[in-house]
């Protein structure tokens, strides 16, 4: 179907798009990557009277580690994600978002701010304890990962804000694995696991409304390293602690199942990868 | 709104309305309907076009957010004289096609493949066009063609 019609404002700056976003009066919203805001507005599932175009905002794009964080821009797409080394979880989980063309386009602050449960961006967010950057007609704020998902579909944003940066802290040992139908699918089930220090964060896609943080329990250190006896351990645990919804995709009981399998999956994988140091 | 899109090296000027995708600005606007539309919401890939140098779903983008970028689309494969991308020589040759809905974005997923990468194996091939989905072929003639196509770059 084509979108229903919509006024359009190329922002010049985060003021002017913020700006936008206010005279909008609550029917505005960012136009970045378009990957996943378009379908919905092709579908007529959405119907905003302005977009509000960051496309051409200078000083989004960029890249750089400090104190053993990325700092990103609102605007990295996933191919440039994907493509760099200092945060290789995000680059893994970049790889699998959609194929070449979609990658090509779409954002990081983009899939964080429109919180599909099953994508993969929100959950490395939350896996890495990560925060974004939020600038809105109050000035700027920071919100961490835990605060920023509410539900499906759902962020902490106002009507009237939009996301600058994200951190994401590097962590000492990573691991990703995810479960779909077909390559570039949503996953139907994805883990995110991360280590800092002897901590450990395992982070589950597709089971709830927001990426679900496995409770720490048995997980929350890891200073006895990961044998296979203990990542399967873990991997019940963590199917244990979710309550997958059931739909076409698939049952509750078959998500709580993948669950245990791309839990050991990523933490096998976490095991043997360790984050090169910094040059 | 009026906007400037350069595709295949030629400069057009067109007024749009903002809801106007670049697939439709180049098929209604400019007349160049090599570039065909299938599910119309990013998922087929039919529409695929090259942006600045990287493949883009031309229906999940608006034209005016084109507005000034070089555009390359099926039209622009072949030679002037009309004498065929070795794409699509290939394509014919090892039947990578039936109907054809899907060809025009196959062939540009494939071009900047092959233009990227020169040397990819068949997992690689098939793994880049895994975002284009055809209904006719089975997808192995496509593989064929796109193969085939790598390894005759460099002969004389």
């Amino acid at each position: 179907m084509k979108c229903p019609p919509f006024s359009y404002h190329r922002a010049t700056d985060v003021a002017d798009a913020v700006a936008a976003l206010g005279a909008a009066d609550g029917e505005g919203k960012i136009l970045a990557g378009g990957q996943s805001l378009v379908p919905l507005l092709a579908l007529r599932l959405a119907r905003p009277a302005v977009l509000v175009d960051v496309n051409r905002v200078p000083g989004l794009d960029g890249l750089v580690v400090r104190d053993g964080v990325l700092h990103a821009g609102a605007l990295v797409r996933h191919l440039h994600l994907a493509g760099q080394d200092h945060h290789p979880l995000a680059a893994e989980a970049a790889r699998w978002i959609g194929h070449t063309a979609i990658r090509s386009r779409g954002t990081l602050a983009g899939s964080l701010a429109h919180a599909d449960p099953s994508a993969e961006l929100p959950a490395v967010l939350r896996a890495c304890d990560g925060a974004v950057h939020v600038a809105g007609p109050g000035g700027t704020r920071r919100l961490g990962a835990d605060e920023l998902f509410v539900g499906a579909l759902q962020s902490s944003l106002a009507e009237t804000e939009m996301i600058t940066g994200v951190e994401l802290p590097v962590p000492d040992a990573w691991g990703f694995a995810e479960f779909a139908r077909r390559h570039g699918d949503f996953a139907i089930v994805s883990v995110a696991a991360a280590r800092f220090g002897d901590r450990l964060r395992v982070v589950v896609g597709g089971v709830a409304g927001v990426p679900h943080l496995v409770d720490p329990g048995d997980l929350a250190t890891c200073d006895g390293g990961l044998s296979a006896d203990r990542v399967a351990i873990l991997a019940a645990a963590a199917a244990d602690d979710v309550d997958p919804p059931s739909d076409l995709h698939g049952s509750a009981g078959y998500r709580r199942a993948l669950t245990e399998q791309m839990t050991a999956r990523a933490l096998t994988q976490l095991a043997g990868h360790r984050t090169p140091e910094a040059a | 709104m009026k906007i400037v899109l350069t595709v295949n090296g030629e400069r057009h000027r067109v007024e749009v309305e903002p809801r106007r995708t670049l697939a439709d600005a180049l098929r209604e606007d400019l007349g160049l309907t090599g570039t065909h539309l299938g599910c119309e919401h990013g998922v087929c890939g039919a529409c695929t076009v090259i942006v600045d140098g990287l493949p883009a779903r031309a229906c999940l983008m608006f034209a005016v957010q084109a507005d000034g970028a070089a555009v390359e689309t099926v039209e622009g494969l072949a030679a002037e004289d009309g004498t065929l991308h070795p794409l699509q020589e290939a394509f014919s040759r090892c039947h990578g096609l039936q109907c054809g809905a899907c060809t025009p974005g196959m062939l540009m997923t494939a071009a900047h493949l092959l233009d990227t990468e020169p040397a990819p194996d068949r997992a690689r091939i098939r793994a880049e066009m895994a975002g284009n989905i055809c209904r006719c072929t089975g997808y192995v003639g496509i593989v064929d063609a796109v193969e085939e196509a790598a390894a005759g770059r460099g002969d004389p």
